[in-house]
């Protein structure tokens, strides 16, 4: 804008809207939900190789009052269903989901009695992360994505 | 042969109460009568030469119109000095019961409510014989053979909107499957 | 003065101890535990009934996914009972590189059980430095099989693939690093004095109650009792090699700590041995009813053609029968009994996970102590709830 030029430095013009998507997506902090074997890659990808700290995802919170982000990590199984509903009531809005892997996108492998053929049956989702499970490049990937989107979202009053 | 020992002693001691006893791959197979279970478990554990101190696994199959008697449950005891493993088995039908070996290991407790949750069969005299790995108000015992996997089928463009069979699994309580 | 009451508090499905979904119902007095019942189930995945719906080699991929931690040792002990059922020779090849594939696994489990003990118990770093570690064996799995974790490697009669030129040369790389990493271990937490409080008297079982509770594996050894069925009922070619059983003497958190510490020196021990002496030869057994011929055979001859036909469409049939088979995976005695009525698929598969009755034994180790010291004793005992709920 032709504005700026006439600002001393250091100061620049922006859209409440723009200013608020990027402290949401650049501060994220998760909810450690792992359930299974993805929540091993999962800590996997906050360790020191693939790490997800330079994200602005450093601390995990384990509780849900706390967080704004849920990764369903795992499969999810029928008597689990009810415990992440109530989990992903508690959180404070905005609140986003990853459903990263097979098992918690579509059921993945388990096609019976006892798993939840997809958590977005219970729950909305925002980023499907595919994989069996996905390698951390993949989950970074997703989360890269996710903030992508975060960073179109218009600014609304959630009456 | 250690083998040879227990089974003789075996032989020696239940030859009335003992139905088959045989070797397979190199492990003693023995079949007994539900009844009879404690009897032979508390030999096998406290006799000196063999000592029977390790209950590895309890588990069952269902062996639905293949066998007379359906459901097989199957002990795997191990003797931690003599390294040997001897696997009991006894049949049982819908219905009846086996006493409890939770008087002679701890260990027996949970094996026996997985059987009870996966098959319905029911043990007598079990100190907290409930669910386990199901919920406690599911309906119906999974791993039996008419027991069905899934009541879900893929969708895909050729079969979308025909089939939606998702409300009519018998274990909702729904309606008779 | 009032009169204290008991008070029931849950430690949920959801809690930041790592372990996965066990969900633990206290009954306390002020801070001393009265009860402590394990309620499990919530991972409850059904895979012993959908490995009847599979062919056998389709259900060894549902295998891994249940002690995900170590998958390599989940793979061993359902191949070694279609083995075991269908009497196939493994070829020397292929079991040098499953004793050296399993004790790697073992490392990478012993890895994740230390990162996620010491954080529970406060130290924070040591969850960083053991994934560390741990990345370097998860690349093996990836180096051999192409997959980071779920690899599914070994198949009935041998191995799904040969080894990479090279393997033997990264396999020592990673045996020049590691014994200073494992003192790096012992040297922050061993003679550590809040380490020491916080474990040494806490969760004693003695050795008696704990062959009745069914414990196995390092848990058994802490409390004194030398078995391991490496040792006791040797199974691919371990009785060539020559390795240590540590046991501990009281059976505290501090003792299954030092147990596991010494393991997996004694792994590195055994890799060391293997890996010197790998022979040349086929992968896999060369009976072709059961394992595929080599590509370039079947692409020429008409008998091989046939052969991979008749296994990739039909899958091979052991004899009917039921046998158990039983290895020392990092957390106990793993089982499988495997029921077959002559089919291409399994009639029923169980698996005795280790996991299930070692937490069974929960409550013995944590009544009269407070309730910090059941996340010790959840994080000593070595739990994965992939197991347990199979």
């Amino acid at each position: 804008m032709g504005l700026e030029k006439y600002l001393p430095d250091g100061i620049i013009l922006t859209t409440v809207e723009k200013a608020v998507n990027w402290s949401r997506k650049s501060s994220l902090w998760p909810l450690g939900f792992g359930l299974a074997c993805c929540a091993i890659e999962m800590m996997s990808t906050f360790a020191s190789r693939y790490d997800l700290a330079r994200f602005g995802m450093e601390v995990m919170r384990p509780s849900p009052r706390q967080a704004d982000l849920m990764i369903v990590a795992g499969r999810l199984s029928v008597r689990m269903a009810p415990i992440i509903r109530q989990l992903y009531d508690q959180m404070p809005n905005p609140k986003y989901v990853i459903s990263m892997g097979a098992c918690a996108s579509c059921g993945g492998i388990f096609n019976n009695y006892a798993i939840v053929q997809g958590v977005d049956r219970v729950i909305p989702v925002d980023v499907y992360v595919p994989g069996c499970p996905p390698r951390p490049e993949q989950l970074i990937d997703g989360i890269m994505k996710l903030r992508a989107k975060i960073e179109k979202e218009k600014l609304k009053s959630d009456a | 042969m250690m083998t040879s020992i227990v089974e003789e002693k075996l032989r020696k001691e239940y030859s009335d109460k003992i139905l088959d006893i045989s070797t397979f791959r190199g492990d003693l197979n023995v079949v007994i009568k539900p009844g009879d279970v404690i009897e032979i478990c508390r030999f096998l554990k406290t006799e000196p030469d063999l000592k029977f101190n390790f209950l590895s696994c309890i588990t069952a199959a269902d062996y639905l119109g293949k066998r007379e008697i359906r459901f097989e449950v199957v002990y795997i005891l191990f003797s931690i000095p003599n390294r040997k493993r001897i696997i009991l088995k006894t049949r049982v039908n819908e219905g009846e019961e086996i006493p409890t070996l939770a008087s002679l290991w701890r260990t027996a407790d949970w094996q026996e409510r997985e059987v009870f949750d996966m098959f319905g069969i029911r043990f007598a005299g079990h100190p907290n014989l409930k669910r386990i790995l199901m919920d406690d108000d599911w309906v119906g015992y999974p791993q039996r053979k008419d027991f069905p996997l899934t009541y879900e089928v893929p969708h895909f463009s050729h079969n979308k909107g025909e089939i939606d069979t998702r409300d009519k699994a018998p274990w909702r309580g729904d309606n008779d499957g | 003065m009032a009169k204290p009451e008991t008070m029931t508090i849950n430690m949920g499905p959801q809690h930041p101890a790592t372990h996965g979904v066990l969900r633990i119902e206290l009954d306390l007095e002020g801070e001393t535990i009265i009860d402590a019942r394990p309620i499990i189930g919530y991972l409850h995945t059904g895979i012993e009934k959908n490995m009847e719906a599979k062919t056998y080699t389709q259900a060894l991929t549902m295998t891994d996914r249940m002690d995900y931690l170590a998958p390599m040792s989940n793979n061993l002990v359902y191949v070694g009972a279609i083995e075991k059922l269908m009497e196939v020779e493994v070829p020397p090849r292929a079991e040098y590189v499953r004793v050296i594939m399993t004790e790697l696994t073992r490392l990478a489990s012993h890895l994740v059980w230390l990162g996620t003990h010491a954080i529970d118990i406060g130290a924070m770093s040591m969850l960083l430095y053991c994934f560390r570690e741990r990345e370097k064996i998860v690349q093996m799995y990836e180096f051999v099989s192409g997959v980071r974790m779920m690899s599914s490697y070994f198949r009935v009669g041998g191995l799904a693939q040969d080894i990479p030129p090279g393997f033997d040369k990264r396999v020592k790389d990673i045996l020049g690093t590691f014994p200073a990493k494992i003192a790096e271990y012992e040297g922050l937490l061993t003679n550590n004095r809040i380490w020491r409080n916080r474990t040494i008297g806490v969760g004693t079982i003695s050795a008696e109650a704990a062959i009745d509770a069914g414990l196995s594996g390092p848990n058994l050894r802490g409390s004194g009792v030398a078995w391991d069925i490496r040792k006791s009922n040797p199974y691919s070619y371990y009785d060539r090699f020559e390795f240590d059983i540590p046991t501990g003497k009281n059976g505290d958190v501090y003792d299954r700590y030092k147990v596991r510490l010494e393991e997996m020196r004694q792994s590195l021990r055994i890799i060391g041995q293997a890996v010197g002496g790998i022979p040349e030869g086929p992968y896999i057994t060369t009976d072709r009813k059961i394992a595929l011929p080599p590509k370039n055979e079947v692409l020429q001859g008409m008998e091989q053609l046939i052969h991979q036909f008749k296994i990739v469409v039909h899958g091979f049939t052991p004899p009917k029968g039921d046998v158990y088979f039983a290895i020392e995976s990092p957390k106990g005695e793993i089982g499988c009994y495997l029921v077959s009525d002559g089919t291409k698929k399994p009639y029923r598969v169980h698996f005795r996970p280790p996991s299930f009755v070692n937490i069974s034994a929960l409550p013995k180790l944590v009544i009269g102590r407070m309730v910090a010291d059941v996340i010790a004793c959840i994080g000593s005992i070595d739990i994965v709830l992939g197991e347990i709920d199979r």
